[in-house]
């Protein structure tokens, strides 16, 4: 079972995704960017010349290193260039949510999650 | 795999016969509670997933709206304004916090979302033209942030509840195919080698009984056989006493006169 006592202090989400996604969900006021001497931001805006492994590290950081995330928002076209971290991360928190872009629609088949709802439901 | 051979390494006791059915009506018992629990969990989880599964759908729907809405941010802006907007993003505005709902026994966190006041970190953005639009946007993209915020503690009591529903129905299964069966033939094991004990004490009890009644028998021919021969002893005494007595009888009956005189 995760860990159920270190969800108390996650209040912010998180967000890796193309640069129209990210300034949408900056504007609704999610950015947070910690105090000076580390200067963390909580987004990550990737385009197609950010590396995988950029990727990867933001993933990594929001997931396993921060304790105060409990949301990662992840563009679905972005988390299938990094699909295998995706679906090996099984854990509670923080939560990791495929979320559609502008130029890519959403497609509930590559979600690891859904994928797991049809498994159960045997279809 | 329930062969005789499956069965727990204890003596058959009367004692560890008490154990063992004690511990055969716990096994049930938890069987039955655990068994209610993953029922309740699984009704649970199929309406958590047929929610999921909604909420996906919406989400799409959703995020199609604010992005025409951030397209009209950056048609009336007249630029592209993310820089400036990543620029300023200072303290988040809208957070989540998490608070916790029990489901038989199980800690599922929820999210909920809140917007802290006063602190706006894009008051200078669209001040030039387009500030209606930035506001519809913004306002937009926190509906949607909340939808996915919804569908995210959705998400988290899934994964959750996944996990704790394998652990329940393993558990389940382990003592429906082991720990009854085995039990059971502890039970069964103990139960015959105390009838075979039985057996053997009754047998025993038997063959002693057969040997006092022989010993007895014995005793008893032997008494019988010294009191017949004390009997013909007597018997033989007798008859000699007699047989003297009979020679002497007739004389004596007869020569009874002839007695010497009893002198006093």
């Amino acid at each position: 079972m995760a860990s159920q006592a270190d969800y108390k202090d996650r209040q912010f989400l998180a967000v890796i995704g193309d640069e129209d996604s990210v300034t949408g969900l900056l504007l609704a006021g999610i950015g947070h960017v910690t105090s000076p001497p580390d200067n963390q931001k909580n987004f990550l805006v990737v385009d197609n010349k950010t590396e995988n492994s950029a990727i990867e590290a933001a993933f990594e950081n929001f997931t396993t290193e921060r304790k105060d995330i409990g949301i990662v928002l992840i563009n679905q076209h972005i988390a299938d260039r990094i699909r295998y971290r995706i679906d090996t991360y099984i854990q509670a928190f923080p939560t990791v949510l495929e979320i559609p872009s502008k130029d890519h629609p959403y497609d509930p088949e590559k979600d690891s999650v859904l994928r797991r709802v049809r498994r159960l439901f045997g279809e | 795999m329930s062969g005789a051979a499956d069965r727990e390494a204890v003596f058959p006791t009367r004692q560890s016969l008490g154990i063992m059915k004690a511990k055969l009506k716990g096994a049930e018992t938890g069987h039955s509670l655990l068994k209610r629990k993953s029922e309740a969990l699984t009704k649970r989880f199929r309406e958590i997933t047929r929610r999921i599964d909604e909420a996906k759908r919406k989400m799409g729907r959703v995020m199609q709206i604010a992005s025409l809405s951030l397209a009209e941010v950056t048609y009336a802006v007249g630029g592209n304004i993310g820089y400036q907007i990543q620029e300023s993003a200072k303290s988040a505005r809208f957070r989540i916090r998490a608070k916790q709902e029990n489901v038989s026994g199980v800690l599922l966190p929820a999210f909920e979302s809140y917007q802290t006041e006063g602190n706006n970190d894009f008051a200078m953005t669209g001040l030039g033209k387009g500030g209606q639009q930035v506001q519809r946007c913004r306002e937009t993209y926190a509906r949607a942030v909340e939808a996915l915020v919804e569908l995210a503690s959705l998400q988290t009591a899934f994964v959750i509840l996944d996990e704790v529903i394998k652990v329940v129905n393993r558990r389940v299964n382990a003592i429906e195919h082991v720990i009854i069966p085995r039990t059971e033939n502890t039970i069964k094991y103990i139960n015959s080698e105390l009838d075979e004990l039985d057996r053997e004490e009754f047998y025993r009890l038997k063959k002693v009984a057969g040997k006092k009644q022989r010993d007895t028998a014995e005793q008893d021919a032997e008494m019988k056989a010294r009191k017949e021969a004390q009997a013909a002893a007597a018997a033989n005494e007798e008859k000699q006493a007699s047989a003297s007595a009979a020679d002497d009888v007739p004389a004596d009956l007869l020569a009874a006169e002839e007695d010497e005189d009893v002198i006093f």
